[in-house]
């Protein structure tokens, strides 16, 4: 058997099941792996050693008993820090939640611990899930494992960091305009953001809540789907979550893409993308015909606004998700203000950063009277047409296919002085938000040795055929099999 | 002041805005239970406490409890219960927002009828929405605030009164009071307590010169918390607007409290600017339908409501409009009336007798009707006892109060008390020693001064303390006159 820290995640679960190895030594390998990478990555904000053996030992005891056990049994994976776990720190990445312990466990949270798996950690991010670099963290930026003076894109940049080193053998992270699949993109694993309604939210720490959506990150679309039909499903505490079709990982790769319809819209490869980066989205397009699909330009033009209507839904949804911050109940209470309102003002002051600050006054400002017609309602507006665009395109294409970033991994600090060029590494992922359509980003090439992102988008509720498509191209290349530098 | 400045009349306008907490189980938006008082923060959780990554789930309950008082108050129903968030800090406000309803309440364009003794009025209702309470905030001895959640996330109800206001004396917005909680309790859709603030009610008022189309500056009264107060409250804060205006200055707009020990309204707060509450779509809630069925079936369980129980009661027992009105003013007072009288088989005597022994003694104790030890079946016994002069009807105001105090059968209690004396032997004794007593009395009435005959009466009862039957007690006199049966 390979290294337990090479192995997929299915393997691992594999394994573990038939007892060829126990989830303690899945554990403890991994957890080895998290002591020799995390100092060069700094993808964790909390490593959880005592509870993850614990867990793995009430794996064991449960299969030698000959108990049923879960179907991510043994499975070691993180957490994004957006997530509450139930007694663990949960610190959304900022000062103001510093050392907030939860007294309950996100539904997803809880879903996984029954499925089996061992959480090793939670994982950093940037602030309340505000940004593309996971530089915004109060607590650092991760190091992207291709290139450590990279960033590992974001949000869920630690969430992505930890699964492409190896720490884990996978994630959870959350994504309101990109946030799982960029990262994914720019640390070379998989990333799926599902249809909106399909996970609950119920222990998501809000940032946008009508965009907001928990997906799985992994190294191979088997294993992402093998987490995604762990957490799916309707939860009665999340009136958004929605009573699907079920779905399931082997519905994935059983069956192949034969007449599958693909859309390319141009919208998605003009200027600003990178050459090698349209380059690999093309030739991915050419091998997912030669496996007997059919492609075809299209055009979405409505897409073009999908920034700017995300940088007025989501920051005015954040500026009232985030007004519970106020120094009372828990998190960050400021010494120095009188009142209540001096107390709320010292505390939020001291606890946020600046990039939530900017967005919490950007919300509070397209909200105000007298501009909530002219931004709040007209974005909602938009943010309905653009609906309406992937609509008519899904009468036509079984899945539109795209690049996931303009282009890979870029410097840390690189972009920080520049807020609007940080902003448009999300506008590729941004429109599938705003039509809460799941969308996948899985490896697709490499440019200067850092990986590129190819994003596929589906109709709501078909991950199936999505991921069909995603696990059907994986099989046919080698990109998700290279290991970045920090592995060797 | 020279005294030949004319006054100037001023016109008042009243609007009303009104809190009822709902009769649920339940919280508004999570599990917790819905009660009164306890040990402060045992009632609850994540979500009404507003913990990060907490989501509201709505109650189908509260939302069919706001259709319900919406229908009673001839509102038109919503199609969808939308909810929107009202975004505001306070330390009572756990999530910086309330989960309310701005543009689209479940009932609007609704009214109910007031008779205040100036005569009837309709009073138009704007809105019926729903929406979340807050928590309570407490200042400490200490000097430090503590906020209590227990009441954080119990569903309420606001009930908003059409602009320009229907009403305009104080007579008229405590009817208004009056018959919305009497339909509120009626429905079932609140208990009315308005001492315990599970209803609250804010009036909101201006003074204009007679005559005048502007509307003056309003004011906002809170801390009313009793019909008594509403109507004192809303008197005061009319004068003093008034009185400002004659004076020549102007009335700010302002929220006062009521005190009532001092029995004025005192500033609490200056609204120099109208508060921004940032109204936006509750992301986090979709839309509940409300389907025609759902709204048919809903009106379908509707009791009878005060309006029709006053028609009806006026028709059926001839009682007259107030009387009417008295025993409609809850459901419990005119299922309590209904019973009685059909037990007993006299509508009138339990009428009389509602109206004025159980009100008084439920005043004095501070009870509501439901609370009465003394229930429809005990007042009805009474009143067979007293139609059959089984006991007098002094007596029968002792046996009312014992029943009152303790729960007894009435019957038990006069059986304890000893019967009326009928027996003539016994009270002839008796007669002797009051005319004995009272020689010139008894000589008046004997010349035939008949009013001193009342006066003779009630020595007798006196003397046998109550016990004695008039009716023997007015023959036997009649009996011993000259010109008498002996
Ligand atoms: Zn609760």
């Amino acid at each position: 058997m390979k290294p337990l820290t090479h192995c997929s995640l299915r393997a691992l679960r594999d394994a573990v099941r038939s007892g060829e190895v126990s989830a303690r030594e899945v554990a403890q390998a991994h957890l080895d792996r998290i002591t020799e990478v995390e100092p060069a990555i700094s993808a964790l904000l909390a490593v959880t050693a005592d509870d993850a053996l614990a867990q793995a030992d009430a794996v064991d005891a449960a299969r030698s008993r000959g108990d049923k056990i879960g179907p991510l049994a043994g499975v070691p994976i993180a957490l994004k820090d957006v997530i509450c776990t139930r007694g663990v720190a949960t610190t959304c990445g900022s000062r103001i939640l510093a050392g907030w312990k939860p007294p309950y466990d996100a539904t997803v949270a809880a879903r996984i611990r029954e499925a089996g798996a061992v959480m090793l950690g939670k994982a950093n991010c940037d602030e309340f899930a505000m940004g593309s670099s996971t530089e915004n963290s109060a607590y650092g930026p991760t190091r992207n494992p291709w290139n450590l003076a990279c960033v590992p894109g974001g949000s869920s940049g630690g969430s992505a960091a930890a699964v492409a080193a190896r720490e884990v053998a996978g994630s959870l992270g959350s994504d309101t305009g990109g946030s799982i699949r960029q990262p994914a993109a720019l640390c070379g694993i998989v990333g799926l953001k599902p249809t909106y309604g399909r996970v609950s939210r119920f222990g998501l720490v809000a940032y946008a809540s009508s965009l907001d959506q928990i997906g799985p990150m992994a190294r191979s679309v088997e294993d992402a789907a093998l987490l995604l039909e762990a957490i799916c499903g309707l939860d009665p505490l999340d009136s958004t979550s929605v009573d699907a079709a079920p779905f399931t990982a082997t519905a994935v790769t059983r069956g192949d893409i034969r007449g599958l319809r693909i859309g390319v819209p141009r919208e998605f490869l003009g200027d600003g993308v990178d050459g090698p980066v349209v380059a690999a989205v093309r030739a991915a397009v050419e091998a997912l015909c030669a496996m007997g699909a059919t492609a075809e330009e299209c055009s979405l033009r409505t897409v073009r606004h999908s920034l700017a209507t995300y940088y007025i839904l989501a920051p005015a949804e954040a500026s009232s998700n985030l007004a519970r911050y106020d120094g009372v109940r828990f998190g960050l209470r400021a010494e120095g203000g009188s009142g209540h309102a001096g107390m709320t003002e010292a505390s939020r002051e001291a606890g946020f950063g600046a990039e939530t600050k900017q967005r919490i006054l950007v919300g509070t400002y397209a909200l105000s009277a007298g501009y909530y017609d002219a931004y709040y309602l007209r974005a909602q507006k938009v943010r309905t047409l653009i609906r309406r665009d992937f609509d008519a395109a899904f009468e036509r294409f079984d899945v539109l296919v795209t690049p996931t970033s303009p282009t890979v991994a870029f410097g840390i600090g690189e972009k920080s002085d520049d807020p609007l060029a940080m902003k448009l590494a999300d506008v590729c992922t941004l429109p599938a938000n705003m039509a809460g359509i799941p969308g996948v980003s899985i490896p697709c090439g490499m440019d200067r040795g850092l990986p590129i992102g190819l994003q596929i988008m589906g109709r709501s509720f078909d991950e199936e055929t999505t991921l069909r498509a995603a696990y059907a191209y994986e099989q046919a290349t080698h990109w998700h099999t290279l290991r970045p530098e920090v592995n060797r | 002041m020279p005294g030949t400045q004319t006054e100037t009349p001023y016109v008042g306008s009243i609007g009303m805005e009104v809190h009822a907490e709902l009769l649920t189980e339940s919280k508004m938006f999570c599990g917790c239970r819905n009660a009164f008082g306890g040990k402060p923060n045992t009632r609850c959780c994540p979500v009404c406490l507003g913990l990060p990554g907490s989501l509201p789930v709505a109650n189908r309950l509260a939302v069919e409890l706001v259709i319900r008082a919406a229908l009673a108050l001839n509102c038109a129903i919503s199609p969808i219960a939308k909810f929107d968030r009202k975004n505001y800090f306070y330390p009572d406000l756990p999530k910086g927002y309330q989960i309310s309803q701005y543009d689209q309440p479940i009932g609007s364009g609704g009214w109910l009828d007031i008779e205040p003794e100036a005569g009837p009025r309709r009073v138009r209702i704007r809105r019926v929405h729903l929406e979340e309470d807050t928590g309570k905030l407490m200042h400490l001895p200490t000097g430090e605030s503590a906020v209590d959640y227990n009441r954080s996330g119990v569903p309420l109800m606001e009930i908003v009164t059409e602009f320009p206001p229907d009403m305009s004396s104080a007579d008229e917005a405590r009817a208004y009071l009056v018959k919305l909680r009497a339909i509120l309790t009626c429905i079932g859709v609140s208990d009315g307590k308005m001492e315990q603030g599970s209803l609250r009610c804010e009036p909101n008022i201006s003074v204009r010169p007679a005559g005048s189309a502007a509307f003056g500056t309003k004011t906002e009264i809170k801390n009313l918390n009793s019909f008594r107060a509403v109507h004192r409250g809303v008197q005061h804060e009319l004068a003093r607007q008034s009185a400002l205006l004659r004076r020549g200055d102007r009335v700010a707009q302002e929220t006062r409290g009521w005190n009532e020990a001092r029995g004025e309204t005192v500033l609490q707060r200056v609204k120099e600017v109208e508060q921004e509450y940032r109204y936006f779509p509750e992301p986090d809630l979709r839309p509940l339908h409300i389907d025609d069925a759902w709204v048919a079936s809903i009106r379908a369980s509707l009791p009878e409501l005060p309006d029709t129980a006053r028609v009806r009661l006026v028709e059926q027992y001839g009682l007259s409009a107030t009387e009417a009105d008295l025993l409609t003013q809850t459901a419990a007072w005119t299922a309590y009336f209904e019973r009685a009288a059909g037990l007993c088989g006299n509508a009138r005597a339990t009428a009389n007798w509602m109206m004025g022994e159980l009100a008084r003694l439920l005043n004095a104790a501070g009870i509501e009707i439901e609370q009465c030890k003394a229930g429809p079946e005990a007042l009805a016994e009474l009143l067979a006892m007293v139609e059959s002069s089984k006991i007098s009807g002094k007596m029968a105001k002792g046996v009312w109060e014992a029943a009152f105090e303790s729960g007894e059968a009435p019957a038990a209690i006069a059986a304890r008390q000893g019967e009326q004396i009928s027996d003539a032997d016994a009270l002839g004794a008796v007669l002797d020693s009051v005319i004995a007593a009272q020689p010139d009395v008894w000589s008046a009435l004997c010349a035939g001064d008949e009013k001193k005959l009342t006066f003779m009466v009630g020595q007798i009862m006196k003397q046998t303390r109550g016990k004695a039957n008039p009716g023997e007690v007015n023959r036997l006199l009649r009996d011993r006159m000259p010109g008498g049966a002996q």
